[in-house]
């Protein structure tokens, strides 16, 4: 964290959005590990930096910080933008 | 992965005050699957207009307990939700609940090794859970794991269950309980006085050796400056977890 960046102070965790993530995907995700399309680091969704004081919900990723998942919810549905995951793998079972 | 998380209606049972900022719900669940120990519900409020609010709020309670669990609030005085719970909120009164939530910081007597806890502020709430479902999960030879908490809050009238927290370490000699009280210390107090920092994580952590399972919850800032320096100090990056709740929780 930059300690000289006052946004800096409002990062949460991955955690912080599992709710909202697990209705997206069925399920909790926080353990799930997904690859960083910027710089290729795999991280579990728990262990991403969470933005949640927008209108949506940014993750990124806690090696390079780009922008691996963003989530907002509208009257309509909830939108999913993984532009910045490469893939996030499932495991089986 | 599991099933999705519905939401669903809870009945609050009791309400305790924990310090002056600071009270604990008992919410009653009929269709609760059970917990683990670091895990959190989100609470909706909707009012009759449809506007609505989600919160995130750390279990304090141990999963042993069924049907039910305690839920530690922070009153934040600007907050939508804390003044509610604080002031409106009664028994019998029911609220909208989903989870549990979250597998990442999740802490089980069946995980080898020991466990250190760091928490701040209204951060100790899921390490009580922790703690609670340690102290039910037997003594002695049958392993339970030698523990440690490193507490820091601004004075020992905001130390969150410290009765509790007290007794507990009383009684068991494998955990010991640090309070760094950075503000207000307590007339003769020879404990910690300052902000957690790496000498003071290598003291408490020293006993525990570079195999423990960390925890770390709290502001974000203090989460930043004790996950840095256990990874600095030799601990395994994947064996350190932490929560961050921001500048001053919700």
């Amino acid at each position: 964290m930059d300690v000289d960046d006052p946004a800096a102070e409002r990062m949460l965790d991955g955690n912080a959005v599992a709710g909202t993530l697990s209705a997206v995907f069925g399920g909790d995700v926080t353990l799930t590990p997904g690859c960083c399309a910027h710089c290729g680091a795999v991280n579990m969704v728990g262990a991403m930096r969470a933005w949640v004081g927008g209108p949506g919900s940014v993750l990124r990723c806690p090696a390079c910080d780009g922008v691996v998942l963003r989530v907002v919810t509208t009257p309509r549905g909830t939108l999913v933008d993984v532009r910045g995951a490469t893939y996030l793998r499932f495991e089986r079972g | 992965m599991a099933a999705p998380i519905d939401w669903q209606l809870a009945t609050v049972t009791a309400v305790r005050d924990e310090t002056p900022s600071v009270r604990s719900l008992t919410l009653a669940l009929p269709a609760w699957a059970g917990h683990r120990p670091g895990q959190h519900v989100d609470l909706r409020l909707t009012a009759e207009d449809g506007y609505s609010v989600e919160r995130s709020y750390s279990i304090a309670s141990e999963p042993e307990r069924n049907g039910e669990i305690d839920i530690t609030v922070e009153r934040i005085p600007d907050g939508e939700v804390s003044p509610f719970l604080h002031e409106i909120v009664a028994p019998g009164d029911r609220l909208e609940v989903r989870g549990p939530i979250g597998g990442y910081f999740v802490w089980e007597s069946t995980l080898d090794g020991p466990l250190f806890l760091v928490g701040g502020g209204s951060g100790v709430v899921p390490l009580m859970a922790m703690l609670r479902h340690r102290a039910r999960s037997g003594s002695g030879a049958t392993g339970r794991a030698v523990a440690r908490l490193l507490f820091s809050c601004r004075g020992p009238d905001e130390a969150i269950y410290r009765t509790e927290l007290d007794a507990l370490a009383a009684a068991d000699p494998d955990l010991e309980v640090a309070y760094t009280f950075t503000r207000v210390q307590p007339p003769g107090w020879t404990g910690y006085a300052r902000r957690v920092d790496r000498a003071m994580l290598a003291e408490v952590l020293e006993p525990l050796g570079a195999e423990a399972r960390t925890y770390i919850c709290g502001p974000t800032a203090l989460v930043e400056v004790a996950a840095n320096a256990l990874v600095g100090l030799g601990l395994a990056p994947d064996r350190v977890r932490t929560e961050r709740f921001g500048p001053s929780g919700t």
